[in-house]
Parts: C-alpha cells; sequence; structure tokens
C-alpha cells in the first residue's frame, strides 16, 4: 500500500515539474527574446497577442506541423534518438533537485523533490554529463562537417567545463559535508550572512562560468554559434528534432540556476518577509537574467581561448581554492 | 614627366591621344618591371582589356590590354596599353603576377571576359564565370542574349593541392575539407571559401567567388549612359550614391564638364554620407560575426535613420539612383539640415554605444588583435585599398592624395592603423566615420547656392516643364533618352574614394551615347584575391572576421 | 529508501524519455518528402560536390581533450567522498589529499609542457 502511495506521489510530481520545466523552458525563450530586444532598443514579438505574449503558441504550433528532415546519408538509428537524450537527461537530472521548500496540501505534506538522494549533487553532475551524448551522436550521425565540429566543440567545451564545475563544487562541499542539496539548503539557513558565496566567492565564479559553458551561453556559445559553423551539431536537424535540442538546452539553464541558487545563494530559505518558495524563483530569474544580460554585452571567445581559459586559469584557481578552504577548514 | 621608365623606353613607346602609354608587347613586362622597381609604381590599379571589333576607327590589332599602375604617393597614374596580336590562334600577353600579387586576378579575369592568354600565369582559369562556360562574354561578338546553363560546382582541388603541397602536406587524408559558402550565415554575400582544417585550424584556403555575376560590364556596352546609373547602385548597394557619383564623375570627365559647385558639395556630403553607412554595415557585420550581437542594432538603428533621410531625398532607400550626367537629380528638400543634424546625432550616439561595447573589452581584443594581419608592402602589392589598405599603416586616400570635389579645403584626417590585423580594420572604420561626419559638417555650412546639374542640353535633361510645353523641350529630352549623352572618343580613367577603397571606371567611348566599353575597379576584388592568404594559420572563427573586415561586398565584386 | 529511490528514479526517467518521444511523434503532422533527394542531401553550404565526407580521419586535438577529462574527472570523483568526510579525516586525510593532489598539479604542469593543450 505504502508502496503505492509512493509511486502515485512520484509520478504526480515528476508530471509536474516536466510540465513546469518544460513550461519555463518556453517562456524563458520569450523572456530572453524580449528582454534581448529592450537591450538591443527593438521591440522582439509583438505582433501574436498582446506584446507577442502568444508568440510561444505559435512558436509551438510552427514546431510541432514542420517537416521532419532526414539527410539521406544520416545514421538513421542514432540521428533520431540524439535528440531525445538532450530532454530526457535535463529532466532526469531534475529528480534530486529540491525546487521549493515543504509545504502542506490537505493535510499532507510535500516536499517538492521527487526522490531526496542523498548524493543529490553527484547525481545531477552525472545525469547532465550524459546529456553531452546528445551532440556527440547527433554531430556523428549527420555525416555534415558542420555537425561533426560543432559536436567537437561541444564535447570538448562539455568535457573540460564539466572538470571545473567539480573542483569548484568540492570547496563548499568540504564545509557543508553532505552531497545532499537538502541539507546544502539547510547549512544556510542563517539569513543572508550565511549564504554560501560569501564563504567561496571563488568556488561560486567558477561554478557560474562554468554554467555558462555548459549551457552554451554568451561568451562560450561557440558550439553552434551560425556565423561559424551554421548551426554546430543541430544544423540537419528541423522541426520537434531540433525544438529537442532546444528545450534541453534551456531545461539545462534551469537545471544550472537552481544549482547556484541552492548552492551559493541560500536556495529557498526564507528571508526577510520574503518566503523561501519566493525568493528562489527570484534567484533563479536574477541568474537567468545574467545569462540574457552577458549575451546581449559581449561577443564570445574562441575555442582555443576557451580552452586555455578553462585548463590554464580557472582549474588552477579551483585546486588553490581547494587547498585554502582544506587549510582553513582544520 | 622625367622618370627611368621615359629615359630606358625612349623610342619604344609612343603616348596616343587619351595619354596612354602604348608599348610593344615584347618589352611590356621590362617597361612594368623598370617602372615598378624604379620608378616606384608599386601599386597595380586594374589589368583589362579592350576589343576593338566593332570599334569605328581602325586600330592595329583587335584587342588590346590595359595596365593602370600608380606611385607610392598615389598621386600619379601611369597607363600602359599594349595591342595583342593574334599568334597560331591565339592571344597571348606575358603575364605579370609575379611582379604584382594582384594582377593574378586581374589577368584570369582578362582571360575570362576576353580570352586573352598569360603566359607563365600560376593558375588561369575563369573567375567570374562558371568553369562550364563557353566563350568570353565580353567579346564584340559574343551576342548579349545568349545563355548557358552550368550546373556542376568546381571542387577547386587543382588549386588547394598545389596549396597544400607548398606547405609540406603531401597526402591530405588527415584534413578535412570544407566549405565556408556560398550559402552559408556567414559569407557576406555569395562568397565560397574552401578550407582544408586540421582541427579548428586552417591549414590552406582557396576562394571562389562569381555567384553573383550579372554581366554588370556587358549590360553596360548596351545602355545609354544614364541609363547605366541604376546598374551602377548594384554594385555597392551598402553605398549605391558613392558607386553612381564614381561613374557620373568619369564620364563627367570624358565631356570635360564641371559640375556645378553646389552639386559638388551635395555630392560630397550625400557621399560622405553614403560612406558613413557602408561603414557602419561592415562594422555591425563584422561584430555580429563574433557574437556581439547588440552592436548590430546600435549601428543599424542609425543606418536606418540615414536611409529615411535618404529616401525622403532620392526616393529609394538602396539603390537611390541620385546622380546624373552632369548633376544630380534633385536639390535638397526643405528641412533637409534638420534631417541631417538628426542623422548625424543619432549616428554619434549608435556608435558611441558601440565602441563603449567592445572597445575596453578583453574578448574582443582577443579575438581581433594578430588576426587577418596584412602589412603595408603586402597589402599595396595586393591590391588593397581604402580602409584596408590605411589599416595597415599606408596613408591612402584619394580625397587627399587626388582631391576632387573641393575635398582639399576640408579639414579631416585620414585614419590609419598600424598592424593591419582585423582589429585595426573596425577602428579605422569607426575613425572614418568620425571623420565624414566632420567633412559633412563643414560642407553643410559652406554650401553653395545655384544649379545642380550643368547647364548644357545635351548633356543635362531639361526642366519637366518645358518637355510638357514646348517642342524644344520635348525634343531635347527625346534625343537625351532615346540617344543619351554623346560623350566624345576616348579612352579615359578615373577613380574616387569609395567606401571599400579606390572605386574607379575605365570607360572606353566611340562617340556615341553608348559607352563602348566600361570597366569598374571594384575595391574588393584584389582584396578578395588575398584572403586566403589572410585566412591560412588561422582558426575557423577567424576567418569569418577575416572576411568580415575585409568587406567584401559580392554585388561589385562578381558585377 | 533505496527501494523509494529506485523507483523515483525510474519514473522520472521513463517519463522523460516518452514525453521527447511524443514530441517527435508530431512529425505526422508536418509534410514529408523523404524521397526527395536534392532536398535530403546533408549540408555543406550549398556546394553539391563536397570533398571528403564527415567519416574521414578526425584532427587528434579534440581526442586529446577529451583523454584528459577521463584523467581529471575521474580523479576529482575520488575527492567528493573525502570532501564530505573532511572534518572527520582530520589533518591526516588532509596530507593525503594534499600530496593526491599535488600530483594532479604535477600532471596538469606535464600536460601544460607538452602543449596538448596549444591548439595553434
Amino acid at each position: 500500500m505504502n508502496e503505492i502511495a509512493i509511486i502515485i506521489e512520484t509520478v504526480i510530481k515528476a508530471v509536474v515539474v516536466l510540465a513546469v520545466v518544460a513550461g519555463m523552458a518556453a517562456f524563458a525563450t520569450f523572456i530572453e527574446r524580449k528582454v534581448l530586444a529592450y537591450m538591443q532598443r527593438r521591440l522582439g514579438p509583438m505582433n501574436v497577442g498582446p506584446h507577442g505574449i502568444l508568440q510561444l503558441a505559435a512558436d509551438g504550433i510552427k514546431l510541432f506541423t514542420k517537416e521532419d528532415i532526414i539527410p539521406q546519408n544520416a545514421v538513421k538509428p542514432i540521428f533520431k534518438i540524439a535528440p531525445v537524450i538532450a530532454p530526457a537527461t535535463a529532466f532526469t537530472a531534475m529528480a534530486a533537485i529540491p525546487f521549493f521548500p515543504e509545504f502542506t496540501v490537505f493535510g499532507y505534506t510535500v516536499t517538492p523533490i521527487i526522490s531526496d538522494i542523498n548524493v543529490g549533487v553527484l547525481f545531477i553532475m552525472g545525469v547532465a554529463s550524459v546529456g553531452m551524448y546528445a551532440p556527440l551522436l547527433a554531430g556523428m550521425s549527420s555525416t555534415n562537417k558542420w555537425a561533426l565540429l560543432g559536436a567537437a566543440r561541444t564535447v570538448i567545451a562539455l568535457l573540460s567545463f564539466e572538470v571545473v564545475s567539480g573542483l569548484a563544487l568540492l570547496a563548499p562541499l568540504m564545509l557543508i559535508g553532505s552531497l545532499s542539496l537538502i541539507d546544502i539548503n539547510d547549512f544556510q539557513n542563517g539569513g543572508f550572512s550565511s549564504w554560501l558565496v560569501w564563504q567561496q566567492p571563488l568556488a561560486f565564479l567558477l561554478f557560474a562560468i562554468a554554467g555558462f559553458a555548459e549551457t552554451n551561453r554568451t561568451p562560450f556559445d561557440l558550439i553552434e554559434y551560425e556565423a561559424e559553423i551554421v548551426s554546430g551539431y543541430a544544423t540537419d536537424y528541423s522541426g520537434m528534432r531540433w525544438g529537442l535540442f532546444f528545450i534541453g538546452e534551456y531545461a539545462n539553464m534551469i537545471t544550472v540556476a537552481f544549482l547556484v541558487s541552492i548552492i551559493f545563494l541560500g536556495g529557498y530559505n526564507p528571508f526577510w518577509i520574503i518566503p523561501g518558495a519566493i525568493m528562489i524563483l527570484i534567484k533563479i530569474s536574477a541568474f537567468i537574467f545574467l545569462f540574457l544580460w552577458v549575451r546581449a554585452a559581449w561577443p564570445h571567445v574562441r575555442p582555443d581561448q576557451m580552452m586555455w581559459l578553462c585548463w590554464k586559469v580557472l582549474m588552477p584557481l579551483a585546486l588553490v581554492n581547494i587547498l585554502i578552504t582544506g587549510i582553513v577548514l582544520i | 614627366m622625367d622618370s627611368h621608365f621615359e629615359k630606358k623606353f625612349k623610342d619604344l613607346y609612343k603616348i596616343d591621344e587619351n595619354g596612354i602609354y602604348i608599348l610593344e608587347q615584347t618589352f611590356l613586362k621590362a617597361a612594368i618591371k623598370c617602372l615598378k622597381e624604379e620608378d616606384n609604381f608599386h601599386f597595380l590599379a586594374d589589368i583589362t582589356a579592350i576589343d576593338y571589333y566593332k570599334y569605328n576607327k581602325p586600330m592595329p590589332s583587335r584587342f588590346a590590354v590595359v595596365y593602370l599602375l600608380r606611385d607610392t604617393e598615389f598621386k600619379n597614374l601611369i597607363k600602359l596599353k599594349v595591342f595583342v596580336e593574334e599568334e597560331d590562334g591565339d592571344l597571348h600577353v606575358e603575364s605579370i603576377s609575379d611582379l604584382f600579387f594582384s594582377a593574378n586576378w586581374a589577368e584570369r579575369e582578362v582571360w575570362d571576359q576576353y580570352g586573352i592568354k598569360f603566359l607563365n600565369h600560376p593558375n588561369l582559369k575563369r573567375v567570374l564565370n562558371h568553369k562550364e562556360f563557353d566563350g568570353h562574354p565580353l567579346r564584340k561578338d559574343y551576342p548579349i542574349t545568349k545563355g548557358q546553363l552550368c550546373t556542376k560546382t568546381d571542387d577547386l582541388m587543382d588549386e588547394m593541392i598545389p596549396r597544400l603541397e607548398q606547405k609540406g602536406y603531401k597526402s591530405h587524408d588527415d584534413l578535412m575539407f570544407l566549405n565556408l559558402g556560398p550559402a552559408h550565415p556567414a559569407s557576406h554575400g555569395t562568397i565560397r571559401t574552401f578550407v582544408a582544417l586540421d582541427g579548428e585550424n586552417i591549414i590552406s584556403a582557396v576562394s571562389e567567388i562569381g555567384y553573383l555575376h550579372r554581366g554588370f560590364e556587358k549590360s553596360c556596352e548596351n545602355h545609354t549612359y544614364n541609363q547605366i546609373i541604376p546598374y551602377t547602385d548594384r554594385l555597392n548597394y551598402c553605398s549605391a550614391i558613392l558607386n553612381n557619383t564614381a561613374f557620373a564623375h568619369t564620364v563627367e570627365g570624358m565631356l570635360n564638364v564641371t559640375v556645378p559647385e553646389r552639386a559638388q558639395f551635395i555630392r560630397v556630403i550625400i557621399g560622405e554620407l553614403s560612406r558613413i553607412i557602408d561603414h557602419l554595415v561592415c562594422l555591425a557585420a563584422g561584430l555580429v560575426d563574433m557574437g556581439a550581437l547588440t552592436n548590430y542594432w546600435y549601428l543599424y538603428n542609425p543606418r536606418e535613420a540615414v536611409y529615411d533621410l535618404l529616401s525622403k531625398l532620392t526616393g529609394a532607400r538602396l539603390t537611390n539612383s541620385y546622380m546624373r550626367i552632369g548633376g544630380v537629380a534633385h536639390d535638397f528638400y526643405d528641412g533637409f539640415e534638420n534631417d541631417l543634424q538628426d542623422c548625424i546625432k543619432s549616428i554619434e550616439k549608435g556608435m558611441g554605444d558601440a565602441l563603449s561595447l567592445v572597445e575596453h573589452n578583453r574578448i574582443f581584443h582577443d579575438r581581433t588583435q594578430n588576426i587577418g594581419v596584412i602589412n603595408a608592402q603586402d597589402a599595396i602589392n595586393k591590391g588593397f585599398t581604402g580602409p584596408n589598405l590605411r589599416a595597415s599603416g599606408v596613408a591612402y586616400d584619394l580625397r587627399k592624395t587626388n582631391p576632387y570635389y573641393f575635398y582639399e579645403s576640408f579639414d579631416f584626417d585620414i585614419a590609419v592603423g598600424s598592424v593591419g590585423d582585423v582589429y585595426d580594420r573596425l577602428m579605422v572604420r569607426f575613425e572614418e566615420i568620425r571623420q565624414s561626419i566632420r567633412i559633412i559638417k563643414q560642407a553643410m555650412k559652406v554650401l553653395p547656392g545655384g544649379e545642380i546639374v550643368v547647364n548644357d542640353r545635351a548633356i543635362s535633361f531639361p526642366k519637366k516643364e518645358d518637355v510638357y510645353n514646348n517642342i524644344e523641350g520635348l525634343m531635347n529630352q527625346f534625343k537625351l533618352v532615346y540617344e543619351g549623352v554623346k560623350v566624345p572618343k576616348g579612352e579615359f580613367y578615373r577613380a574616387i574614394e569609395a567606401g571599400n577603397g579606390e572605386l574607379g571606371f575605365f570607360i572606353v567611348s566611340d562617340g556615341s551615347g553608348t559607352p563602348y566599353k566600361l570597366k569598374v575597379r571594384p575595391p574588393c576584388f584584389p582584396a578578395m584575391s588575398a584572403l586566403p592568404d589572410l585566412l591560412e594559420g588561422g582558426m575557423v572563427a577567424d576567418s569569418v572576421l577575416s572576411l568580415g573586415s575585409l568587406n567584401i561586398v559580392a554585388g561589385e565584386l562578381d558585377r | 529508501m533505496s527501494l523509494e529511490l529506485i523507483l523515483a528514479s525510474s519514473i522520472i526517467f521513463v517519463l522523460a524519455i516518452t514525453i521527447p518521444i511524443l514530441f517527435v511523434l508530431s512529425k505526422k503532422l508536418g509534410p514529408n518528402s523523404q524521397g526527395n533527394k536534392q532536398k535530403n542531401l546533408s549540408y555543406e553550404s550549398g556546394v553539391t560536390n563536397p570533398i571528403g565526407g564527415s567519416d574521414s580521419r578526425f584532427s587528434v586535438k579534440f581526442y586529446l581533450v577529451a583523454i584528459l577529462f577521463v584523467l581529471f574527472d575521474v580523479e576529482i570523483i575520488f575527492m567528493f567522498p573525502w570532501a564530505v568526510n573532511v572534518r572527520e579525516l582530520g589533518f591526516f586525510g588532509l596530507a593525503e589529499m594534499f600530496s593526491f593532489m599535488i600530483l594532479l598539479i604535477a600532471g596538469l604542469i606535464y600536460v601544460y609542457r607538452i602543449k596538448a593543450l596549444k591548439w595553434q
């Protein structure tokens, strides 16, 4: 009986999380277009609905009814599977994220986390890095040189920054002594001054930079920057298959925003009179806004400059950060 | 002129009525070598040919090849001509591509269009027309209506393999061959660059043009002078006014008329405005190529404002056709000055904002500095002009060296770079926008009144009320439209400083209302031929920036 | 706990895969031109007879980064359990991990020295 209850609860939570995250991802694209437009002195989508709000629906309908082109030379089974991997891993990674504080509905206490895994951070990083297979397989199965170059760029970027984000996380984990995201959140419940970002500013910076790289955001968006390699690994994709990469990318963006908010920015702890749920929404919105702001302001780097930054600057810094944290702790 | 060339070849040349030195074929190369090495004529502006098949004056032979050279001061222009005799069914001239890099493509073009072979040319193949094309379209016996269907794309391996071997690549199994264009988001227009990649590094590159070739010069031979003006709009469509001006300026030179002062000032003001939008397009596209998206709108919004002004003045946004032989089409409208002031304000604001985003940005510096470097000597040898040459540190600007339209009376500076990399090319353009604004402000202050076209019924159209109300005006209009402006016989080259550099027209007239031959010297044609050298050793990401910073405009490149 | 975990993970995994697959089914709504050879060519900037396919040999530089990742990331995984228990392990644990990290840094320096990360 108990197991059935758990199953029902999990299914409901999973469906809600998937729906909400997919919706947020879609809405993020709209927000991105609007925010960029205002930063660039133009209007952005305006025609569909008031202030273009229904542009989302229009884009959705367009994506769903577009032709699904599969190049004749492509390795078809892999070509077809690859786009599914991107959102699948991005969504699975969300299993270990506590989105909100606990709340009670009809006398039933809900923990808004699909499963409280005690190695949550590791789980998220692991699953998210499986997502790397999406661009890799897509690029290699397309039999298209742009796609191949794009896949190679994506994979080396993700691999390199995976190392940095892992090292950056180690230092805060040493302070907390747990890998569960709920524990990490509770560690920072002492108000504004207990946010980990004050104790680990360097780790925060490194993790944020790695977050930019892992979600293909400017200045590291060379992975599929169209002026150079057309559309990278997604060059030959069309319709909803392309849409899946897109959803995966934005879902990853939201995951990174949640991770940064929970690990460094005090998570969903209430702040002053603002309840925790609102607080974390503000934080992730602010972080996503940062993504957009950087995109509007900066050019992007070259692949070799990105590698240089990752291996020669960020990685030694991350190691030094761990050493210092260790010495201070003992 | 008292030069080594004239002493050395004293009796071997004669100067014709157009001021062109006519040489024997056998001394041609020696003469050009002497000019280059002893008289410092280091800059080859252009090579073209003339087909005298239907010319109404007897000539020593059917074909002649014309060379235009400039000296290091860029003040003197020397024109050489050789008549090409047919030998065993073949036409050939000694190639000078070992003396001037820019001769390489220029000679290819002559071969392509006229079928004149250049001996010892390293790679004499078609450049504007398709490789399957049959015949030589600019020959007078090639019918203008003849269409040919060419389907197979050139794989370019015939050029790529020697280049790779030069770099020590015996086999090319480890390399990836990639086509950057023609249908690629970063090929500005339809330009194809074929590269051999090792990872992301470009080992070797070859470029192919001609995807937008539409036979501009052949069309011109079949239209009257005033009808050609709309065609010139389509050369560099980013600054149509400057093309109009260059063409009208050349024809006026042949007619030996001086445009009224007011028209000259209008040409300067509108021309500088065109230069600004030309640079704005280049900068916006160049910056967006490196992902600096916002700059695109900051720079394009003022461009839009200028286009609004131009469409108010000329009736068209892009293809203005504003110049007429002997003047301009309309005078400024009431309130033009206020509109111009608003435009300049928005340009200054947009440019300031864009600069504030990139000027001190480390990523921008890392992406652009020491990328696509070309030094001053190479740049001259490769025929660079305009901002691209000035970025390499050569202060060559036709507005200063060979002033026209009172440019000598304006106070402005030539922006010069030092390294000749992408950064310099972009920054020179930013500075030139500032200088152009200075010129416009000065010109507006001293703008004289008066006529806007020469008052000569053989050149300029009569007023509309005359056309509708009296027979003389009607006849004038009819003659001018039907027969065109009668331009005296002669061969003439004149150039102005366009947005991209020296834009020159070489026109041969047989005395009728239609040019017998017209050759345009598009500033980006030589720059494009040098592109592979700029790309090699860089990365794919750099190639896009190098191409963008040269401001290649396919319309004038392919003609 | 563990049962709950397995259940939860598998449920979300199944859902996360099913929903994208359902999305892909929407292609039935759009037009279909699988028979159109010209349209289904691989894209290469509009050139119909490109030299070499994408299955040719590929630059080793990309693989080098992948190998480096394998080396360093595995080591980082070792450090996670240590990081969580760093207080309990005390000074001895710290010293041990520092010696491990010195090896790691030595490896990184070696990688710089052999210019495995230099692309130009």
